[in-house]
């Protein structure tokens, strides 16, 4: 087969030039942020670093990191380095003000991010004789306008159907033959058990390739996704810190994710000292974007535990390449797609006048992840009728549907209810053994 | 004139249900009358005893929610026909039930129906006046 990318002379360059080509946007990028960013010079003139002492990528690990935590402290504005003049629009992801973030795009961003999924588009096989259909939602959620932008720039025929209504889904793909389906591993592999019970054999399927993300899977996920739906499933990873989807891909080597990196500068960490640990070695993610305008972080740390390496890959593409992230180093779920921690359940509990005594259960069912919250009532909540506990529930339900963007299950239970361990409670059971 | 009536909540699981019978037979308390009320989730045990005090005493202390609520009791003559009249009474007086559960009296030719109304008082007082009698606490206690 013949060897297809979209921005070959990048997705091909030489280590070597790949490396001056990031360096010298480093460097320009760290003037940038100094300038425009006082948050972020604040953290440098703390650390005693300046714009002159980045010469390189070498002198990455000068520069001081970006937590979470940061872009709490600078919400909304405070990382801002372009005025919101240039500015031409937001993304998100759920959560309260502290947790939520909101990043800005200038065009030049939207672009890069447009290219970037493009790129992973093409690496699954998609030309402009495509029909992709972006079952990612489409709204503040960067996975439906990252992979829709990434499909026009293919010259793909688009299906913006965003997730959800599943069988207007199947009417799509089956009437106007859909061969590139974009959206979550667990919806992917729903809209195959829901073909599958309709009677649609793989073969009887017009995909054959899909690009799913933004949840972890497993390779076992993987062969049921492809083998159900008759394609070649490809993972993308992204985070709306760095822009959305695309800051990697799969290519058809699915042995890792390639990382734009003219784009995204990556380092794997100790999460305990911060020390920069060496290629092949297992540690924290953290990127560095080299030539994002509005919302340019440098040395975020994505808190997911990762491994990078640089070894030759039969595409031809010399981009390195990440694993799938083997899990986190803070207590982040990733729930049908969505970011939640256990911090927001609280907040609402806290909020709605009940104790924080709770405890999130997590599993897989049918490849689709199952969301229970159990909540311990106070003596004084009781009452005797079934109808007011039945409603106390869906009303808790829906407050944290409002937070999360997601529904849970909530059930309350009597106090001490939940398993205690040396006095604390165990706040998360997740039973979906995706590592 | 109301009586006494506990809830108890109990989880849906194996045992749950011994649990709270077994901890009211070890302090002596009489059930009169007992209903449960299941969800997917957990069950609601009403209970009438012989001894409320010490029934959400001990209880309580065992870490059960227990919610005592003050409930209409009324006579029905044991023949067919008699529960529909006593419903329709309260039916006309617009009262709204919440729950009911019965239970036969082992003295006397009546069973016992018991009601969970938003007002009490104004359901006592319908009942009355068509003619029904209550079931007072001492009649409980009788049993």
């Amino acid at each position: 087969m013949e060897k297809r990318y979209y921005q070959k002379e990048i997705e091909t360059m030489p280590v070597e030039e790949i490396k001056k080509l990031q360096s010298e946007k480093l460097v320009k990028q760290v003037k940038h942020v100094y300038e425009n960013v006082e948050y972020y010079r604040n953290l440098m003139d703390k650390k005693g670093v300046k714009p002159e002492d980045i010469h390189g990528i070498e002198d990455l690990h000068k520069l001081p990191f970006l937590t979470k935590a940061d872009l709490r402290d600078a919400y909304p504005y405070g990382l801002l380095a372009k005025p919101l003049k240039d500015c031409v629009r937001i993304q998100s992801t759920s959560g309260t003000t502290g947790r939520r973030v909101v990043a800005f795009y200038t065009q030049h961003d939207v672009d890069l991010w447009e290219e970037c999924c493009a790129r992973a588009i093409v690496a699954a096989g998609g030309t402009n004789e495509d029909v992709c259909q972006v079952a990612y939602g489409y709204g503040l959620f960067t996975g439906g306008p990252g992979l829709n932008g990434g499909s026009h720039r293919v010259g793909c025929l688009t299906l913006p159907m965003s997730s959800g209504n599943t069988e207007r889904q199947i009417q799509f793909m089956t009437d106007l033959s859909a061969t590139i389906l974009c959206c979550t591993p667990s919806y992917a592999a729903y809209i195959g058990e829901t073909l599958k019970e309709k009677g649609y054999k793989p073969e009887d399927i017009p995909l054959k390739a899909g690009i799913f993300g933004a949840e972890p899977w497993t390779e076992e996920m993987r062969r049921n996704i492809e083998e159900t739906l008759g394609i070649k499933a490809y993972d993308i990873y992204g985070l709306t810190e760095t822009s959305g989807p695309g800051v990697s891909f799969e290519c058809e080597e699915q042995t890792g994710m390639h990382i734009n990196e003219d784009h995204f500068l990556a380092e794997i960490i100790d999460p305990d000292t911060g020390e920069v640990l060496p290629e092949g070695e297992k540690g924290e993610l953290v990127f560095t974007s080299l030539d994002k305008e509005a919302f340019p972080l440098l040395r975020y740390r994505t808190r997911d535990i990762c491994v990078l390496s640089r070894k030759k890959c039969s595409c031809g593409r010399t981009l390195i390449k990440m694993a799938k992230p083997m899990g986190r180093t803070d207590d982040m779920l990733i729930i049908r797609g969505v970011n939640v921690f256990p911090s927001q359940i609280e907040t609402v509990l806290l909020s709605e006048g009940y104790q924080p005594n709770y405890q999130i259960v997590v599993d897989r069912v049918n490849n689709t992840d199952t969301f229970d919250v159990n909540v311990e009532m106070a003596p004084e909540q009781f009452t005797d009728k079934v109808s007011e506990i039945l409603a106390m529930e869906k009303s808790l339900a829906n407050a944290m549907k409002i937070m999360l963007g997601i529904n849970p299950s909530v059930h309350l239970v009597a106090p001490k209810a939940i398993a205690r361990s040396e006095g604390k409670a165990v706040r998360v059971i997740d039973k979906r053994k995706l590592v | 004139m109301a009586i006494k009536q506990l809830t108890v909540f109990v989880e849906n699981k194996q045992g749950a249900l011994v649990a709270v019978t077994d901890t009211l037979a070890k302090h002596n308390v009489n059930m009169r009358a007992l209903s449960i009320a299941e969800t997917q989730d957990f069950g609601m045990l009403r209970l009438i005893v012989d001894d409320e005090t010490v029934a959400e005493k001990t209880l309580s202390e065992e870490g059960y929610l227990i919610k005592v609520t003050e409930v209409v009791g009324v006579k029905i003559s044991d023949q067919p026909g008699k529960l529909t009249e006593a419903l329709a009474v309260l039916d006309k007086a617009g009262i709204n039930m919440e729950y009911l559960y019965a239970f036969m009296a082992r003295t006397e030719k009546h069973a016992y129906v018991v009601l969970r109304v938003e007002n009490n008082a104004v359901a006592e007082n319908a009942l009355q006046e068509a003619g029904f009698k209550l079931v007072t606490q001492a009649d409980i206690d009788k049993l």
